[in-house]
């Protein structure tokens, strides 16, 4: 039988929606602590969202599944929610504005066309934003948080790159680049260009101090240390970047968090404003987040800062052992009538749900290995019949004294 | 094989590589042309716009079209297995981004700094978004248009994305603030027939790639290039107590010009001779646009016209797409009649709908369905239950696609006598289609204006008895 299911799309198996539940269960409770309150918001946006400068890029925008929805005769159009953040902040500017603090997270996927096969078209992530503080402290909290969920989900191993879009703004500005410019120059710089750059009429000088910027690595004190060193005497307009860089990365160093300040690690920084987070284990990114506090005077709110971060599930579902599951394995109970016992047995199955028990009705295609007990309702006595794994019985009367079998 | 624009300098060409096509002319009556000298070659004609979808489906391995057409399938679906050959050399023009002239040269600032949505009419609605979404356009609606974007700014559209020459366009009134691509004649190839096949000998004919040096096909690149300084631009619809009328151009010219006349409208320069698209009427605050009639109904839902002439098979294509369209049917003009009807081959053993049904059922493959009425279509194909079926949009000429490119048409016919040349025949009948006049649902508040409207249905009502 040929596969129908679409392309680029994935089905989640019994198997797969455990563990993507666990990781939901993890995340939600980590946020619940944290003092996050959960929303939702709807599959569909307007695209006009999303096509703002400082939202996402052109090429991010050729890849969103936007169509004409049945009363779009204007030529709007409407767009499957490609990104997690910007619904978000669209939520909290119609109906949370008047809260100067908000604590928000989510449980969404996103819809961005993939023609390589390396990735889902649909994604998954579980994400928090932190709406209306701009201090580090905002932002270490989300990275905190992050690092706590991965920790509870027994993922290790884990590297914390640092970036600032700020300062990578703020260095790209000495070549008298637009801000439009700037994201192209910056990828061509990454790529390694800087010949090409300088013949387009870019001081090669700058470029080059750029590229070796952009390459220094390291902890907050030598990262500072190395950046003085290239451009001194000359920082205008770097000191406020730097000065944040260095206040979160310094109270994540005094957490004991292993980071490591990477200006290049990020590739796509629209709409971020100042610290950028990225979570790596081995090659693969995780997770990431940063702060955005253009974002919503942008989208027609009021000028008020945020930071956020997400963690992407379908990467994660792929890292979480066999082991974390453990505890959604607890023993099974199969409780077995006759026709003429069936009412006991629906009575039995009722009461032990009640009291916590995973127990299933034998429907006669049940496998007995797959339980823990199983458990036979009999007209004449003994009423029930308890039999374990090892095929050792037990005996009982009443229920009482099941659950009390159970029990030891 | 390209008709319209193309064709009599592709026959040209064709003729000088010594193809020995017989048939392939603007007065063709059938589609398909076979070559004295390549015997492995056969060839149809196919509306410009329907050859790179044709090619890139593998249904042909080469096609001859122009590259905005190409640029025009690739910017939405670059993973289409299409091969850029080259340029031609010949029809050599551009797709422009065009305001009205009225505008002031370079309003793309403007435009930018718009808050309300930026309108943009284009026969090339990828390409307009492609633009739009580069030039960082906080709002825009797209209207995709069968012809004539030219007639558009400013009152229709804010800006016009649309091929020609400066000067053509300097004549329509329209100044071009970029160039968005250069156009002219290509060679398309499908990707694994590229591969798999010799092609060789034919496209060494009609494409040298020595000559072609210098004439390097342009593909779309990311906009924006320059900047251009600042102007105004005139706010959308404040026109007032002006009553804006949409009249057909095409074959409906004629029978509108009558009944004009009999509604005691006079009119000057329609049809114009001079291709102008603005005549003159002896109706006080009435202006008059000559622009496509598909495109009408879209045009007065969105509130650029407030009365249109148009075919009831075009309204209804739209209130499919848009059930809750404001658009509706004021008056029954009574004229142009056509039947809309579903068409398979007379090879095909099926008498009706039901036939239909039993033959889908018993395929593997999905029923192709071609249709300039991709809504109409579509809806004909849920109501009888085809099962898994595909609609292949096309732009005229759709008896060409049967038997080979599709399994069945949904088309108009006046006579049916075009179907039977074809070697189709005719399954079932939708609905029947005249001129109709069109109008909008929603209230008119100006008094002066709304009365103006009434006072042209009454008139016209009088024409039509």
């Amino acid at each position: 039988m040929k596969t129908q299911r679409c392309k680029g799309t994935r089905d989640l198996s019994p198997d797969e929606m455990a563990v993507f539940r666990l990781i939901e269960g993890v995340f939600r409770d980590a946020c619940l602590n944290w003092g996050y309150k959960e929303v939702r918001t709807p599959t569909m946006e307007y695209l006009h969202l999303f096509t703002s400068v400082g939202t996402l890029t052109p090429g991010m925008l050729e890849r969103v599944y936007s169509f004409l929805d049945w009363d779009g005769w204007s030529g709007e159009r409407v767009v499957l929610r490609p990104d997690g953040t910007i619904p978000v902040v669209r939520l909290y500017i119609d109906s949370l504005e008047k809260e100067k603090l908000a604590k928000l997270f989510y449980v969404a996927n996103t819809f961005i066309f993939e023609s390589t096969g390396e990735k889902t078209r649909e994604r998954w992530q579980c994400g928090a934003e932190l709406i209306g503080v701009s201090s580090p402290s905002a932002d270490v909290e989300l990275v905190m948080m992050a690092l706590e969920v991965l920790q509870r989900l027994r993922i290790d191993g884990v590297k914390l790159k640092l970036s600032h879009a700020g300062l990578i703004r703020a260095l790209l500005a000495r070549l008298g680049l637009s801000s439009e410019e700037q994201a192209k120059v910056f990828d061509r710089i990454l790529d390694g260009n800087i010949k090409e750059l300088s013949e387009l009429g870019l001081d090669r000088t700058e470029l080059e101090t750029l590229s070796a910027l952009l390459g220094l690595k390291g902890k907050s004190a030598t990262f500072v240390k190395s950046l003085k060193a290239l451009l001194a005497p000359d920082l205008a307009g770097l000191q406020p970047g730097i000065d944040d860089l260095v206040g979160v990365a310094g109270l994540l160093e005094a957490l004991g968090a292993d980071y490591q300040i990477d200006l290049a690690s990020v590739r796509d920084f629209e709409y971020y404003t100042g610290a950028i987070f990225q979570l790596f284990k081995g090659k693969g990114k995780i997770g990431g987040g940063g702060r955005y506090d253009a974002l919503i005077p942008l989208m027609g709110g009021k000028d008020t800062p945020a930071s956020g971060a997400a963690l992407y599930i379908d990467r994660l579902m792929g890292l979480v052992k066999p082991e974390s599951l453990a505890e959604l394995k607890a023993p099974k109970i199969l409780v077995r009538a006759k026709p003429e016992t069936a009412k006991e047995g629906f009575s039995l199955v009722a009461r032990l749900h009640k009291v916590g028990y995973r127990t299933e009705f034998n429907l006669g295609a049940q496998k007995v290995a797959g339980f823990g007990w199983t458990l036979d309702v009999q007209s004449k006595a003994p009423k029930f019949i308890l039999t374990d794994r090892a095929k050792k019985k037990f005996e009982a009367q009443t229920i009482s004294e099941v659950l009390k079998l159970l029990a030891k | 094989m390209p008709k319209g624009r193309l064709l009599a300098e592709t026959a040209a060409r064709l003729k000088e590589a010594g193809w020995g096509l017989d048939g392939y002319s603007a007065s063709a009556r059938l589609y398909r042309v076979k070559s004295r000298n390549f015997p492995r070659l056969s060839a149809k004609m196919f509306h410009e716009r329907d050859i790179p979808v044709q090619v890139a489906i593998g249904n042909y391995d080469l096609g001859i079209c122009g590259s905005d057409w190409i640029e025009e399938l690739m910017v939405k679906y670059p993973s289409s297995a299409l091969v850029r050959v080259g340029s031609l050399g010949y029809a050599q023009s551009a797709l422009y981004a065009a305001f009205s002239a009225a505008d002031g040269v370079s309003a793309v600032e403007a435009v930018q700094q718009r808050s309300g949505v930026v309108r943009i009419a284009s026969e090339y609605p990828n390409l307009a978004e492609h633009f739009a979404l580069n030039l960082r356009l906080r709002r825009f609606g797209v209207f995709p248009l069968w012809g004539a974007a030219e007639a558009y700014p400013p009152e229709s559209a804010d800006l016009a994305l649309l091929c020609g020459t400066e000067e053509g366009l300097a004549d329509c009134g329209l100044a071009p603030v970029t160039k968005v691509l250069a156009v002219s004649a290509c060679l398309v190839a499908n990707r694994n027939s590229w591969e798999a096949k010799d092609m060789k000998e034919v496209v060494a004919s009609i494409y040298d790639e020595a000559a072609a040096k210098g004439t390097e096909l342009e593909t779309i690149k990311p906009y924006p290039g320059r900047r251009p300084p600042k102007s105004k631009i005139s706010p959308p619809g404040a026109d007032g107590d002006t009553v804006r009328l949409a009249l057909p151009d095409g074959h409906q010219q004629s029978p509108t010009f009558e009944l004009l006349s009999k509604a005691g409208i006079g009119i000057d320069d329609y049809p114009s001779p001079t291709g102008n698209r603005r005549p003159a009427t002896d109706l006080p605050g009435v202006a008059v646009k000559v622009i496509r009639p598909q495109d009408m109904p879209l045009q007065v839902a969105s509130g650029n016209f407030d009365l249109a002439i148009t075919g009831r098979d075009w309204l209804r294509e739209h209130l499919y797409q848009f059930p809750t369209s404001p658009v509706k049917e004021l008056l029954d003009l009574r004229s142009g009649r056509v039947k809309i009807v579903a068409v398979v081959s007379n090879d095909m053993p099926v008498a009706d709908a039901a036939g239909l049904i039993s033959l889908s059922a018993g395929r593997t493959a999905p029923l192709r369905v071609a249709s300039e009425y991709v809504n109409i279509a579509d809806k004909y194909a849920r109501d009888n239950h085809l099962g898994s079926y595909r609609v292949v949009p096309t732009w005229g000429a759709t008896e060409a696609f049967l038997p080979e490119d599709a399994d069945l048409l949904i088309e108009n016919t006046e006579t049916g006598r075009t179907i039977a040349r074809h070697n189709l025949k005719i399954i079932d009948t939708l609905f029947e289609s005249t001129a109709c006049l069109i109008g909008s649902r929603r209230r008119v508040a100006n008094v002066v204006k709304r009365e103006k409207i009434n006072s042209i249905i009454q008139a016209l009502q009088t024409g039509v008895n």
